[in-house]
């Protein structure tokens, strides 16, 4: 398991190896191609980023970051982000816990609208909750009486992120939970462990990785959605602006240096993001979803 | 608690390997057994179809072996899960002792549950595994730090794996992991020990070994014991008693020489050996295959149309008159002399017969029956 076996891709029986193989010029061919196309569309853009960021050179890229509104959005997308990011994490973990442990009905209905916000373009998202919150919506009156402000507020783009991204835990988890099945916490119960034990000493402890890695795809989404809080937020400079609502902003307003430079600081998040998943995959392959037995 | 028991153990080590301590392990470990009965359980999972069990009711004595034998879907694993707790019945009662355990939660029943895949705790080590069921209990009842750590290095010797408390069950073969397994059922001091399949997932020469060993670990500890299986061999090879399930109820309930020699039905006969069997008619004090008599009725055997079972063991090549007549499919040399397959007359299924000559696949034999068995025609 885990501990002992170090991931190998198995060794294919030559024959079959030999009768897959594409000739030499067709496999160059495909390969190029692919470099191409990753290189044009992924590489490239990259790159520009921190190009056109540092085009000015380092003292105005680093300027950029000292300008308050530029601040106030780092803060507000960080905000949004360690609220968003611990409320899913509980919903995932009950979700996934009650889907793949107990048999109850509407199990599937309950799988479909997890699901939902995957399906769903985050401009709906978002203004469902104007049409619900909204000064001329459902709630709206009532929370002007009492001075609530959740639209065009914090609240709102917290909502919106923690709708968005509340598919990314619960899916990480609820395949592998699935596939552990329940035996382990039968053991446990049958050892005189209360419920609460269960969970914390059995099932949390079964799932740790894939759940980190659920945390990480999903903070990378509560720091980068643009859709469904630009709807929400109603764009008030150092008020309610995230970092990639004010990027757009910025670029608007042809401040490209200042723009890219907020634009590198979302792709080096994306990267770090990126680096802790390839290494979550490389050291604890098996105890993730879906990639072989454990 | 086991103070004096360690330093003895240490010092006979040399002369006398192990028996010192497993003596002293057994004393400690060996409780006042628990009796077990079960009062017309029902179990019905959703869906129409018959009941995983229907009306089961048995009793197991104390400190007494017993395997729920059957085929697969015979209700033998739910019956072991309702004893547990895992699962809760429609109807019927569970009693530990005399007392009413059916609405128990299974926390408290104090059973000790093996699981066919082992059911380790992956993140934790073997020692943690072992330990996990004396941690969880409740503050006021949980063992002092050293405590636990005696407790669980004696049940590591009882099931002869001293060195491994520190690895992970992934670094542990399947036989080596069951046995932990057992150890950790075994730390919680249960009432009564409960396993599901537990050589089901091992190797034919493993499984042969943790047989021999569950067994000295039974007499060891003396602890109420109920084990599931589908292998005929095994529940007649360990088990004080033998409780056979067919389609959720139980057919017969004895001892491993009773359910060979005296099987209650005819899924009991052909469920425990090897058995060919013959559509017969008993009439006239005789029983008849085809018209012609082949052995003499027992007194109180049916009368009229009745299934004829024969064991292998009891058919000798022979001539005259009740020989059943048959054809020989294979003859075939093994390490114990010669046998021939042959399918009888009106048979479905063949035999395998001891013989003395060389048969080619078609002869015609004629076998003599030493000794039968008739169950009434359904």
């Amino acid at each position: 398991m885990s501990e002992t076996t170090v991931p190998s891709i198995r060794p294919e029986p030559r024959g079959l190896h030999a009768a897959l193989t594409e000739p030499r010029p067709v496999r160059i061919g495909l390969t190029l191609l692919a470099v191409a196309f990753l290189g044009l569309f992924l590489l490239l853009p990259l790159a520009v980023v921190f190009v056109e960021a540092l085009s000015k050179g380092l003292s105005s890229y680093l300027a950029t970051f000292a300008e308050p509104d530029a601040l106030a959005a780092i803060r507000l997308t960080l905000l949004v982000a360690v609220i968003a990011v611990p409320l899913n994490v509980v919903f995932g973990l009950c979700a996934s816990w009650a889907i793949a442990k107990f048999d109850f009905r509407g199990r599937n209905l309950l799988i479909t609208l997890i699901d939902l916000p995957f399906s769903v373009s985050p401009v709906v998202a978002g203004l469902i909750y104007v049409l619900i919150f909204g000064a001329q919506g459902l709630f709206g009156p009532f929370l002007q009486r009492h001075g609530i402000e959740i639209i065009f507020a914090v609240p709102g783009i917290v909502l919106a992120t923690v709708f968005v991204t509340f598919p990314f835990v619960a899916r990480e988890l609820i395949p592998l939970m699935q596939d552990q099945g329940t035996t382990d916490e039968e053991a446990a119960l049958t050892l005189g462990a209360s419920p609460w034990r269960v969970f914390r000493t059995v099932t949390l402890p079964n799932v740790r990785w894939a759940l980190l890695y659920g945390v990480l795809l999903c903070n990378a989404r509560a720091m980068g959605e643009f859709g469904a809080v630009s709807v929400v937020s109603g764009r008030i400079r150092g008020l309610t602006n995230t970092m990639p609502l004010h990027v757009e902003i910025l670029y608007n307003e042809y401040n490209y240096v200042a723009a890219f430079g907020i634009a590198s600081l979302l792709a080096l998040l994306a990267l770090v993001t990126l680096a802790g998943k390839s290494f979550l995959e490389w050291r604890h392959a098996d105890a993730l979803a879906g990639r072989g037995a454990h | 608690m086991t103070a004096g028991f360690a330093p003895t153990a240490l010092s006979l080590r040399r002369e006398a390997p192990a028996r010192p301590v497993e003596a002293a392990s057994a004393e400690r470990l060996r409780q006042a057994g628990t009796s077990v009965r079960v009062d017309g359980i029902v179990k019905r999972y959703g869906g129409p179809g018959p009941a995983a069990l229907e009306g089961v009711s048995l009793a197991i004595e104390p400190g007494e072996l017993l395997a729920l034998l059957g085929p697969s879907g015979s209700g033998k694993t739910t019956l072991l899960r309702v004893i547990a707790g895992l699962e809760i019945p429609d109807g019927g009662k569970v009693f530990f002792g005399s007392q009413d355990t059916t609405d128990l939660p299974v926390q408290r029943r104090g059973v000790g549950f093996v699981f066919q895949h082992y059911a380790l705790f992956r993140h934790l080590t073997v020692f943690e595994n072992i330990a996990y069921g004396l941690r969880s209990r409740p503050r006021a009842h949980r063992p002092k730090e050293d405590e636990i750590r005696r407790r669980v290095e004696r049940l590591l010797e009882l099931v002869q794996l001293p060195d491994l408390a520190k690895r992970y069950p992934g670094q542990l073969s399947g036989g080596q992991r069951q046995r932990v397994a057992l150890a950790r059922a075994l730390a919680v001091e249960p009432s009564v020990l409960l396993l599901d399949e537990p050589f089901g997932a091992l190797d034919a020469q493993v499984r042969k070994d943790l047989r021999r060993w569950l067994r000295e670990i039974h007499r060891e500890t003396g602890q109420t014991t109920i084990f599931v299986t589908h292998d005929q061999d095994e529940a007649l090879e360990l088990a004080d008693r033998i409780a056979i399930l067919n389609k959720g109820r139980i057919e017969q309930v004895g001892a491993p020489h009773e359910v060979q020699d005296h099987p209650a039905s005819r899924f009991v006969m052909s469920f425990v050996g090897e058995t060919a069997r013959l559509t017969a008619e008993v009439a006239g004090g005789e029983v008849r295959v085809a018209g012609r008599p082949v052995i003499a009725a027992e007194p109180g055997w049916p009368q009229g149309a009745v299934d004829l079972c024969l064991r292998p063991w009891d058919l000798t090549v022979g001539q005259g008159p009740g020989t059943l007549p048959g054809t020989v499919r294979e003859w075939r040399r093994t390490g114990r002399g010669t046998v021939a397959e042959i399918l009888l007359d009106g048979a479905e299924a063949p035999v395998e017969v001891k013989v003395t000559d060389v048969y080619e696949p078609g002869d015609r034999v004629a076998l003599a029956v030493g000794a039968a068995r008739v169950f009434p025609r359904n």
